[in-house]
């Protein structure tokens, strides 16, 4: 069973996770998911402009 | 000093502590919440970063999200040892204890609801990539990928050979992702019949990922505990040894991406 293997959790897999699951719930601080999406978008904008030689922030733990 | 209200999941009673020393996103312990017999895990976090503005500012940073999103999904991890969370999308945050009970009155018939449904089963993520690369490296071609025809070093290549190179290669890697897609779409239907729930997740962007190749499936499927084993045996048997494709399994994860049902949430959309 070398797939159960436990490796450092790859942020990308925690945010499709923690920024489209999860129960939506309104709090009193109130960011509407939408802007989330933003973020992503935001994200690979940073990404690309960041550009390949840079070592990808999140392979390693932060 | 003035602190705001973190949810980060809600739960039934449990009886087993939470470890000591676990720390929740800005560096406070989490506590539970105990309100109609439900209980919602949450931290103290400061109104500095946590008020509107200062969020929406931080979550456009790449940084600060890391820390926020690994911090939120150690507590979840911490209380899915314990009883089955139902995970509440990240930064869910109430001005205080009374904001976080009001919210709990409005919601509790579907928040029991959803717990009866996810009670005692866990979240295993499953993505396939085609790797075109890996499979033509396999092959006599040079399988030097990135800069096309910035490899001039060895015996000079005539111009014929390269375009043909060129020809096999884009036939490779076309070649490689119908075969990945084909099998995406086969071991899906293998997988949602074992599940009992499935989700598709947008296949990710490989600058985002750092993923070798590209993402052609990337799913989620709702299983008993009891039965995860059977599961990662069945992708493990599933899983093509095709040069180019690659399965990797995530897991187990609290049931985020079922807790959807009664959330005004879209499906996902690529």
């Amino acid at each position: 069973m070398t797939a159960v293997e436990r490796r450092e959790i790859a942020l990308v897999d925690l945010l499709d996770r923690l920024l489209a699951g999860g129960v939506v719930v309104t709090g009193d601080i109130t960011l509407r998911i939408a802007d989330v999406d933003l973020v992503r978008i935001d994200l690979n904008a940073l990404i690309s402009s960041v550009g390949e030689q840079v070592p990808s922030p999140w392979g390693e733990p932060a | 000093m003035t602190g705001l209200r973190y949810v980060y999941a809600i739960c039934r009673p449990f009886r087993s502590a939470l470890q000591r020393q676990l720390t929740g996103v800005a560096g406070s312990p989490p506590k539970q919440l105990t309100h109609h017999g439900l209980i919602a895990v949450v931290s103290t976090v400061p109104e500095t970063d946590f008020a509107e503005e200062p969020l929406r500012a931080h979550l456009e940073d790449m940084e600060w999200l890391t820390t926020t999103a690994r911090a939120h999904q150690q507590v979840i991890d911490a209380l899915t040892v314990v009883t089955t969370p139902l995970p509440l999308r990240l930064a869910t945050v109430f001005r205080d204890d009374s904001g976080v009970r009001t919210m709990i009155e409005a919601r509790e018939d579907d928040f029991r609801r959803v717990l009866d449904r996810l009670e005692g089963r866990v979240e295993w993520g499953v993505k396939v990539y085609a790797e075109p690369e890996s499979a033509q490296a396999a092959g006599p071609e040079e399988g030097a990928e990135g800069a096309e025809g910035g490899r001039t070093g060895g015996a000079a290549v005539s111009g014929r050979d390269y375009l043909r190179q060129r020809r096999m290669r884009t036939r490779a890697r076309e070649d490689v992702w119908q075969k990945a897609t084909a099998f995406s779409g086969r071991l899906h239907e293998t997988l949602s019949a074992f599940a009992e729930d499935s989700r598709l997740h947008a296949p990710q962007s490989a600058a985002l990922s750092g993923a070798s190749g590209q993402n052609i499936l990337n799913a989620a499927y709702l299983v008993p505990r009891a039965e995860s084993e059977e599961f990662v045996e069945l992708v493990d048997r599933e899983k093509d040894d095709a040069p180019g494709i690659r399965v990797e399994l995530t897991g187990p994860w609290a049931a985020y991406s079922f807790t959807g049902e009664f959330a005004e949430e879209p499906e996902v959309e690529p």
